[in-house]
């Protein structure tokens, strides 16, 4: 269902934007032909194993390695001790704070890593890994950040010169004087507090690495499961202190990431600096537990939200206090300037000239990490945020969600509309995207049998979101990642043939980008996108570039594609006047040939012109046909879009079923219409998982719950709801082809719309929130406490 | 997957089988879908030194109605009940329990068989041949052959009757005429252990009371636990929504949930009520209409 027919502009045979192509990755991956790290076999290869902390918080006392090492065909047994001898202890996280990469004073979280057994085999590795004893005097742990800030909480991060609290960060954004005066001004205040729980991106390939450290050249050619290499190269040649040009990233097909594959973890700096000392290639493949205890989480935001209403239903202002969950390190990938993310989009949808948020980041003795599980930075949070608050407004005034919404969005005429944060967005037309999602669902009616249904007893939701997500990060004037401004690049050469190769600073995994990239190769030169071949994660290969997250390929090394492309045509115009013998004002471009202007007999193809930049090109031209752009977009994308979920829900038992699940998203244009749709069910799937069933928890202890498959829950199809897609298409004004990035909007937007149905359903109980996993024994302690209060609903 | 090192040995005839059980003893493990074993090694939380594959073994693959009961033997995997028409006709509660186990995956591994002898008291087999009454028949070189009431042979959380030194063979599932059953499960997800599982079995005379009963309870009691108190209240009396009532209140005040990550012990206690209630109305209104 559309809102807009757009025919693509080029044939099927080429397949530029517009059409869906059939993923060329897929050939592989379905035949099990991909090349995973774990894939890969090198001569004289060793075997890594961690050995992780059992406790929370604790000294250690001392690591008695003699029995390990004693193991035949233990090579090493590395600890923090050693380490610290080559300076590499410690490491920077991607926020600017520091992580232990060894244990050495003490252990901050259950499943930090205490030392690596190295081994000729990996079974071996792990045998030995059984046999490094550790003594730990237990220290009492910190387990929320509630317990973090008390006055009198042991300190975690004592390896800080000075360090008396636990206090990861503080930050602020927007006017928090103006926000006081519109609150001043209210009519009603309405107010949630929630808490986002921990939840873990869980790629099915878990991290891993291959250090090749030669000895004799001193080349590092380091295998590894990055979404960001060239990033990585420059971390790793500040940490291990190795030359830039002598190391070598090469990160191969990637099974999944969703941000997990953004930071750098302590095993690949382990094994790195045992390849350089030992000689040989040193492989870690981490295991299912490791991942889901160690590497970076998503969430774990604590969060006040109040909205200030004049008394017509117009929201004046918002205020929102924030604590989030860091865990025993920061390791975040965060933008020096926004300690939070981008959670300051926490404005949503909607028109109000105040709003303050204020933010606090605490230690605890639980995993670090706070990278964003396909959120672009801390978006996921903020969007849910807003979207209950709003939901919860129209019930305290009695006015239906969705004209509460249709009331207070910010107009299509207001764009670009700046926010009270700072953000300045694009382009957007909320209310059309909502009424498509509206007509679609049949809302009315749905109103009408809710009605019903209540005089039945019977318990059905409707529950909305109409988010909007900032992604494609971003401006060098705002964005950086350790000082590195947030660019990214692509190289194209074609070939005398014709056909081509283009190189980008980005990194797929599982996006498509093989498909996609090619095909804006072929909207721009007409060059048949199975013409391209797109080559990305070999740091010797391709241009620099910051990497895939946040959605933000598409928004900067798919606008360098378009770029490049277009300078390569402007070449190509020159060449085209050379053969065709006329000037090159006099040139037509129509997709794939240049004419002369009024006799469209006379043209050449871009292939001709390829051909002649190596064979005929003009005098004082530079021959070949190749370019490369490193694009600094000049704004962020704000994609939206609204969801409506519908839901039946057993108060006996409290299970709560999908009924329908109606997706409206507006991504700018798509270039891969049917990639778009697979992104998207993606992310409404994991939505789903979040709202329904899926986190991360930790006892009182200090216990990870949720560290394998049985207790970290992923949705399969059985139980994921069917999907109905709609799209309206609002274009980036500032994007080359209007596109904005789409990888996460569905992760983003809908769990809130889970979420909202539920509490529609109860909403007439008086039942305002629950929070996530709305697992169906909350749901029913819920009803339980508010049965016999049928409030106003 | 790093399990610690252990032999692994294939027999190709019961007998040898049998030999080697009887010759390794407690060394050995029994390995037939290895959907519990497996994860076990894996984790290393189980390291036996001896692994006996018993899937190449002939003649242990028979799902058939014999002598007034259905027998399950030893390879009969979870899916392979599904399939079954001599299920589907003889039995509704294991008819209704198999698409209920674990995952489409694991079922075309796991088995009825090693599922009881594994007895995890969040497995949903043991509940369901409680209900049933069933018999276990296990087999060793030097004992013979012993039948095994089910109630006997779950001893406790993961123990059961059998000896190191056996091989669960079958199991022997009553056959009945007017009868139905039907099993009530909450899990978070397909593949998820259940949060409650409730098996009820009912026959009827032709005047349509209750003759036999049976009841169990999945994951709220250190074992798979038979409320006998409740199928007793049952027999003898006409089915009717306050019976059922009654006997699920009796089963909600027989379990002893722990409270977890999937729910208080009270919200469980609620659930078993809940299901069993409804578990024994579709039963009954099975067995009536049969
Ligand atoms: C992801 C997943 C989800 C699951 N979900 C469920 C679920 O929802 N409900 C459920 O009930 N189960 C579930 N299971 C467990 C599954 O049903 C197993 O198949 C079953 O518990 C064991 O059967 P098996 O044939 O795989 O036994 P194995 O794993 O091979 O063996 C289990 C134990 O029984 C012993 N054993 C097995 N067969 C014999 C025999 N013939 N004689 C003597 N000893 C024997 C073995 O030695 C071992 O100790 C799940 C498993 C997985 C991996």
């Amino acid at each position: 269902m559309t809102t807009t027919e757009h025919a693509p502009k080029t044939s099927p045979e080429v397949c530029g934007v517009g059409h869906s192509r059939r993923r060329v990755e897929d050939d592989r991956f379905i035949q099990g032909g991909g090349n995973y790290l774990d894939d890969i076999e090198l001569s004289g290869m060793l075997h890594m194993a961690i050995v992780r902390s059992p406790l929370a918080h604790a000294e250690i006392l001392s690591i008695d390695t003699s029995q390990a090492e004693a193991v035949d065909g233990v090579v090493a047994v590395v600890t923090g001790d050693l380490l610290a001898q080559y300076d590499l202890a410690w490491m920077p996280t991607l926020s600017g704070d520091t992580q232990a990469v060894l244990a050495t004073d003490k252990v901050r979280f259950q499943g930090q890593e205490v030392a690596a057994v190295i081994a000729t085999d990996p079974y071996v590795a792990r045998d030995a890994a059984e046999l490094v004893f550790v003594d730990y005097e237990p220290l009492p742990p910190i387990v929320n950040p509630q317990q973090g800030l008390a006055p009198d909480a042991p300190i975690i991060r004592t390896d800080k010169e000075g360090k008396t609290d636990n206090i990861a960060y503080t930050w602020e954004s927007g006017d928090a004087q103006a926000t006081e005066a519109a609150f001043a001004r209210a009519a009603r205040v309405v107010t949630l507090e929630t808490h986002y729980p921990r939840s873990h991106p869980s790629p099915l390939e878990t991290c891993g690495v291959i250090a090749d450290v030669d000895p004799i050249t001193s080349q590092a050619t380091i295998y590894m499961t990055s979404q960001a290499p060239h990033a990585h190269r420059t971390v790793f040649a500040l940490v291990a202190g190795l030359p830039e040009q002598n190391i070598r990233i090469i990160s191969p097909d990637i099974g999944g990431g969703f941000g997990n594959k953004v930071p750098v973890y302590p095993g690949y700096v382990i094994a790195t600096a045992a390849s350089l000392v030992i000689g040989k290639p040193v492989k870690w493949i981490e295991t299912r537990t490791g991942n889901l205890s160690s590497t970076g989480f998503a969430r774990d935001y604590h969060m006040k939200g109040e909205l200030a209403l004049d008394a017509d239903g117009r929201i004046l202002g918002l205020r929102v206090d924030m604590t989030s969950d860091q865990g025993a390190f920061y390791a975040d990938a965060q933008p020096t300037k926004f300690r939070a993310g981008l959670f300051h989009i926490v404005t949503g949808s909607y028109d109000y000239p105040a709003a303050h948020v204020s933010a606090t980041g605490v230690y605890t003795n639980k995993a670090p990490g706070g990278v964003s599980y396909r959120c672009s930075f801390r978006v996921t949070e903020a969007s849910y945020l807003i979207e209950r608050l709003v939901q919860n407004a129209a019930y305290e005034i009695g006015m239906d969600p969705a004209e509460f919404r249709m009331l207070n969005f910010i107009r299509p005429d207001q764009f670009p509309y700046r926010s009270p944060t700072g953000f300045v967005y694009d382009s957007g037309d909320y209310e059309t995207a909502l009424r498509l999602a509206m007509d679609m669902v049949g809302y009315e009616d749905l109103r009408r049998e809710q009605e019903e249904a209540r005089r039945e007893g019977r318990l059905m939701g409707i529950g909305i979101a109409s988010f909007t997500e900032v992604v494609g990060a971003g401006p060098s004037k705002d964005y950086d990642i350790l000082g590195l401004k947030m660019f990214d690049s692509a190289e194209l050469r074609i070939h005398p043939t014709g056909k081509g190769i283009l190189k980008l600073g980005v990194k797929t995994q599982g996006q498509g980008h093989e498909t996609t990239f090619a095909q804006i190769v072929a909207e721009e030169l007409g060059i048949p996108a199975a013409d391209i071949k797109v080559v990305e994660g070999d740091t010797d290969n391709t241009p620099y570039g910051l990497g895939t997250y946040g959605s933000r390929s598409t928004p900067t090394a798919g606008a360098a594609t378009s770029v490049v492309s277009r300078k390569l045509r402007e070449k190509a115009r020159k060449i085209a006047a050379h053969l065709l013998e006329a000037s090159e004002e006099d040139l037509e471009w129509e997709v794939g040939k240049f004419f002369v202007r009024g006799s469209p007999e006379s043209s050449v193809t871009i292939q001709d012109c390829v051909f002649a930049a190596y064979t005929n090109f003009p005098e004082g031209m530079e021959g070949g046909f190749e370019d490369v752009d490193y694009y600094d977009p000049p704004n962020m994308t704000f994609p939206f879009g609204s969801y409506i979920v519908v839901v039946d829900l057993d108060p006996d038992t409290g299970v709560w079923k999908v009924r329908r699940m109606i997706a409206v998203d507006d991504c700018g244009v798509r270039i891969n219409p049917m990639i778009v749709e697979g992104q998207i069910h993606g992310g409404l799937t994991e939505g789903f998982a979040m709202s329904s069933m899926q986190w991360i928890t930790y006892d009182e202890d200090g216990n990870c719950i949720g560290s394998n498959f049985m207790d970290y829950l992923i949705p399969t199809a059985w139980e994921t709801p069917r999907f109905e897609l709609g799209e309206t298409v609002t274009p980036s004004p500032h994007h080359p082809i209007g596109a904005k990035g789409v990888g996460e909007s569905a992760t983003v937007g809908s769990p809130a719309a889970y979420v909202n149905a539920v509490i529609d359903a109860l909403a007439h109980l008086g039942v305002r929130n629950i929070d996530m996993p709305l697992l169906p024994d909350r749901v029913w302690e819920t009803i339980r406490s508010h049965s016999g209060a049928e409030g106003e609903g | 997957m790093y399990p610690r090192a252990f032999d692994y040995l294939v027999p190709r005839t019961r007998e040898e089988a049998l030999e080697v059980l009887a010759e390794r003893g407690s060394e050995v493990k029994v390995l037939a879908g290895g959907q519990s074993l497996i994860p076990m090694m894996k984790l290393r939380f189980a390291s036996p030194t001896t692994l006996v594959d018993i899937n190449r073994l002939p003649g242990l693959d028979a799902i058939d109605a014999v002598n007034g009961h259905v027998r399950i033997q030893a390879l009969v995997r979870h899916n392979d009940i599904i399939r079954s028409d001599v299920v589907r006709a003889e039995n509704h509660l294991m008819t209704s329990t198999a698409p209920w186990v674990a995952d489409p995956l694991v079922r075309n591994r796991g088995t009825v068989c090693g599922s009881v002898a594994h007895h995890d008291p969040e497995g949903d087999w043991a509940s369901v041949m409680l209900a049933l009454g069933a018999e276990v028949v296990a087999e060793s070189r030097d004992g013979g052959t012993r039948v095994i009431p089910i109630e006997d042979f779950l001893v406790d959380m993961f123990t059961t009757a059998l000896e190191p030194t056996e091989l669960l063979t079958e199991i022997r599932v009553p056959r009945y005429e007017r009868g139905g059953g039907n099993y009530q499960k909450l899990e978070r997800k397909v593949g998820d252990y259940a949060t409650v599982g409730v098996a009820t079995h009912l026959e009827l005379d032709e005047a349509g009371v209750i003759t036999k009963a049976g009841i169990a309870l999945t994951s709220v009691y250190v074992r798979n636990l038979k409320v006998t108190e409740a199928e007793a209240l049952l027999v003898g009396r006409a089915p009717s929504a306050e019976l059922f009532g009654e006997a699920a209140a009796i089963a909600a005040a027989a379990c002893d949930p722990t409270s977890d990550i999937r729910g208080s012990a009270e919200y469980k206690r609620n659930i078993v009520r809940v299901f069993t209630e409804r578990s024994l109305a579709e039963s009954a209104s099975i067995a009536q209409g049969s």
